[in-house]
């Protein structure tokens, strides 16, 4: 049990994220579903914003001064934000698909193929 | 044996950080859509609880109001719309499923050794022993601090944290209140600056060109999502 | 209060007492509040409609009747129907109750009365209120039934967008006092009610009701309860449901509804500060005394409640007078008025506090310090301002100058 007296540090944090970022990646690998495929991003992305916060604490790690400070979490914002503005495009592009072919399978948009 | 006092900090970490974790292999490995939608629904919002530990209230509030609140109903929009029998459940063929454990497998073998490969990351505020001095990364990244720590007495040269900290374990007593310095980082101004060791300082840019960018990157987002999913259907 | 009661129990035993008291304090609300609301609904809508309402049930006014509501509907037989997805079916309920119940942790009660303090506490409350369209959403899918997807479907676009123009209502107060502690946003109203933000310049007000508007919409309440429109859907989302579960989505609803009220009443109506500043002038603050301050945050807390309460009941009474919008016309009240009406407001707020200063004006005290910051060379100036970005660093006590030393500070800044 001394593993819950002791503090977290920035490494928890990051095995966190990568356990989000691997997950998203093997989702947008493995799924056929368009919107399967949007969520392996937006997992990934959070995968990356909890390192961005992990490294912007002031309290995570043992040498506090050089924490990445206010950058972490400013960058995590844009990524947010990011994120949602990406969601939007996506969705209406899957829509669109949805519109012109009746199916979100990924594997089906393949009329361009030579 | 001595009883470690339970530090409630990574107690609520673990807590949080299973959560997410699970719930986030959870939208892999699940097939039906409604379900993954779900289970990336309590992923986020675990890892916004993260934030909140991480000090980060601002940026967990916004998680929880933008990511959560906000794009993942716009996902379930989609996944609504389109939820029709056969696309409700997509199944993935094996060979794909070998190739992810494959990749997923590599990935993770190196992350996690690379996550706790620098020993201040670690955040062993008491034992400082296993830190290894002429480890290349430590000396880079990581402090003189460190370093002395090791030769001497770790009581001694515990260093004043950058907040209150009474009870010495690492956790702030107060609040962190963090909204005020992002907004006006946003603006150009980063009043963290003050605080910050004179080499730090030099990094330490505002983020108002960032923020128009952005600014004008979702109004276009905005038309052009508007544009592309408008009502249409072709004429054959 | 739980530092106080650490120094008889151990620590994690006293967190834990005082979590699981704040807790079922606030737990009366959603189960109390539901029974009582449910009761004066009752009542006002039978007023409007000039009947009597309930009046046997446990003699004068029918007051037994929330309790008969409540067994009647615990006792009734759970249903589920056969093609449900019955895992996210028993789930939904649950999901929108925690969320309407979590913004409450954030809703500052009185003076200092607040489960969780939070600095960004405005924002906090409008994300977890947010979050109630899950459940809706997750209860239309899973009954497998076509009222309810269509219901949730509606339901889901419709707090989308109304997000938008109740966040540009509720930046108009956090833009005036520079805050989005509600707790801070509070204490800054005490005094007469000319202190309270509504009566601070004529933009706000206009917001005020803009943000009542989108409020009633993002609740979901008539005139714009498309989600449960019972002439076209049946029951909308809650088709299925009957019960203990449909118990508490109506429990979510109504917390939902005390929990804006609640907002508003803090944002606009000087939360617990009294139209007259009583308290003040008997002098129950804590400066003369701990019991004199209980006292006088107990009389906060029932002002607090009386304004959340009638603003449920203003609710009510909207909802029994307006007909129901179409789900267009929903959708165009959202994007052609309430959205472009709210960003006027915003920006007329904000020129009025730039070119009309005094009243409740205060420039926060980090924009004070980066006036500070700005001024001296960064290598000059250590000392006067090394706490401003300290996550710990508790601010000064600018929470607790009076009005009037805010009004100088406020033109001193400028």
């Amino acid at each position: 049990m001394s593993f819950f007296s002791q503090p977290v540090g920035v490494s928890h944090f990051l095995v966190v994220g990568a356990v989000l970022f691997v997950s998203g990646v093997v989702c947008m690998a493995v799924k056929r579903n368009a919107l399967g495929v949007l969520m392996g991003i937006e997992l990934v992305l959070n995968g990356a914003n909890v390192n961005f916060v992990a490294f912007s604490s002031p309290f995570l790690r043992s040498d506090n001064a050089y924490a990445l400070g206010l950058d972490g979490q400013l960058i995590s914002l844009f990524v947010i934000v990011l994120a949602a503005a990406e969601a939007a495009v996506a969705l209406a592009i899957t829509l669109n698909f949805y519109n012109n072919h009746s199916t979100v399978d990924v594997d089906r948009a393949d009329e361009l193929k030579g | 044996m001595t009883v470690h006092p339970i530090n409630w900090h990574t107690a609520f970490f673990m807590l949080y950080a299973v959560v997410a974790c699970t719930f986030g292999v959870a939208v892999v490995v699940s097939s039906n859509i409604v379900r993954m939608a779900l289970y990336l629904i309590v992923s986020l919002g675990a890892t916004a609880g993260l934030f909140f530990l991480a000090g980060a209230d601002f940026v967990g509030a916004m998680q929880l109001f933008i990511y959560v609140g906000g794009t993942l109903v716009l996902l379930i929009f989609g996944v609504m719309l389109t939820a029709k029998g056969p696309f409700i459940s997509m199944r993935t063929s094996g060979g794909d499923w070998i190739v992810a454990v494959l990749l997923s497998g590599c990935l993770m073998a190196l992350l996690v050794p690379a996550a706790f490969s620098v020993a201040s990351w670690r955040n062993e505020r008491h034992a400082a022993v296993d830190a290894e001095p002429d480890d290349s990364d430590t000396a880079v990244l990581a402090a003189p601090r460190t370093v002395a720590a090791a030769h001497q007495p770790a009581a001694t040269e515990e260093p004043p944290a950058p907040f209150i900290d009474d009870n010495g374990d690492g956790i702030p007593d107060v609040q962190p209140k963090t909204a005020t310095a992002l907004g006006l980082g946003l603006l150009g101004a980063r009043v963290d600056a003050i605080d910050a060791k004179p080499e730090m300082r030099p990094g330490m840019s505002g983020y108002l060109l960032p923020f128009e960018l952005i600014s004008v990157h979702l109004l276009v987002v905005l038309i052009g999502a508007a544009y592309l999913a408008r009502a249409k259907r072709r004429v054959r | 209060m739980a530092p106080y009661l650490a120094n008889y129990l151990p620590q994690w035993l006293a967190y834990l007492a005082v979590g699981l008291v704040q807790c079922v304090l606030l737990l009366l609300i959603p189960f109390v509040g539901a029974m009582f609301f449910v009761w004066v609904e009752r009542k006002v809508s039978a007023r409007i409609q000039d009947r009597l309402g309930p009046t046997r049930c446990g003699g004068k006014f029918g007051w037994l009747q929330l309790l008969a509501d409540g067994l009647k509907l615990i006792t009734k037989e759970d249903l589920r129907p056969k093609d449900a997805d019955s895992v996210l079916f028993l789930l939904a309920p649950y999901v929108s109750f925690c969320a309407s119940f979590t913004a409450l942790l954030a809703l500052p009660f009185s003076n200092g009365w607040v489960a969780q303090g939070l600095d960004v506490g405005v924002f906090f409350v409008l994300a977890v209120l947010a979050l109630e369209v899950f459940g809706v959403i997750l209860a239309g899918y899973a009954s497998a039934s076509k009222w309810s997807l269509f219901g949730a479907m509606r339901e889901a676009a419709q707090v989308v967008s109304y997000e938008v123009p109740l966040g540009l209502c509720v930046v108009v107060p956090v833009l005036i006092t520079g805050e989005m502690d509600l707790v801070k946003i509070g204490q800054m109203q005490q005094g007469l009610f000319t202190n309270w933000l509504i009566f601070h310049d004529p933009f706000i007000f206009i917001t005020f009701w803009v943000y009542f508007t989108c409020a009633t919409a993002s609740v979901n309440r008539a005139p714009f309860d498309l989600a449960e429109a019972e002439s076209e859907l049946v029951a909308g989302f809650h088709t299925e449901y009957s019960g203990f579960r449909w118990l508490a989505f109506y429990m979510a609803e109504y917390g939902s509804m005390f929990a804006v009220s609640g907002l508003a009443a803090i944002l606009f109506f000087g939360g617990w500060n009294g139209p007259l500043p009583v308290t003040q002038l008997l002098g129950l603050t804590p400066e003369h005394g701990a019991l004199a301050g209980w006292f006088g945050n107990f009389l906060g807390l029932l002002n607090f409640v009386f304004k959340c309460v009638a603003g449920v009941t203003f609710m009510i009474w909207v909802r029994w007078t307006l007909p129901r919008l179409r789900i267009d016309q929903v959708m165009q009240v959202c994007l052609k008025y309430c959205t472009p009406i709210a960003a006027v407001m915003f920006l007329g707020a904000t020129l009025w506090t730039y070119f009309v200063p005094g009243g409740l004006v205060l420039p926060s005290m980090y924009a004070e310090r980066y006036v500070q910051f700005s001024a001296v060379e960064p290598a000059a100036q250590a000392s006067p301002a090394t706490n401003v970005a300290r996550p710990g660093g508790e601010p000064a006590d600018g929470h607790r100058l009076s009005a009037a030393t805010r009004l100088d500070s406020g033109q001193g800044a400028r």
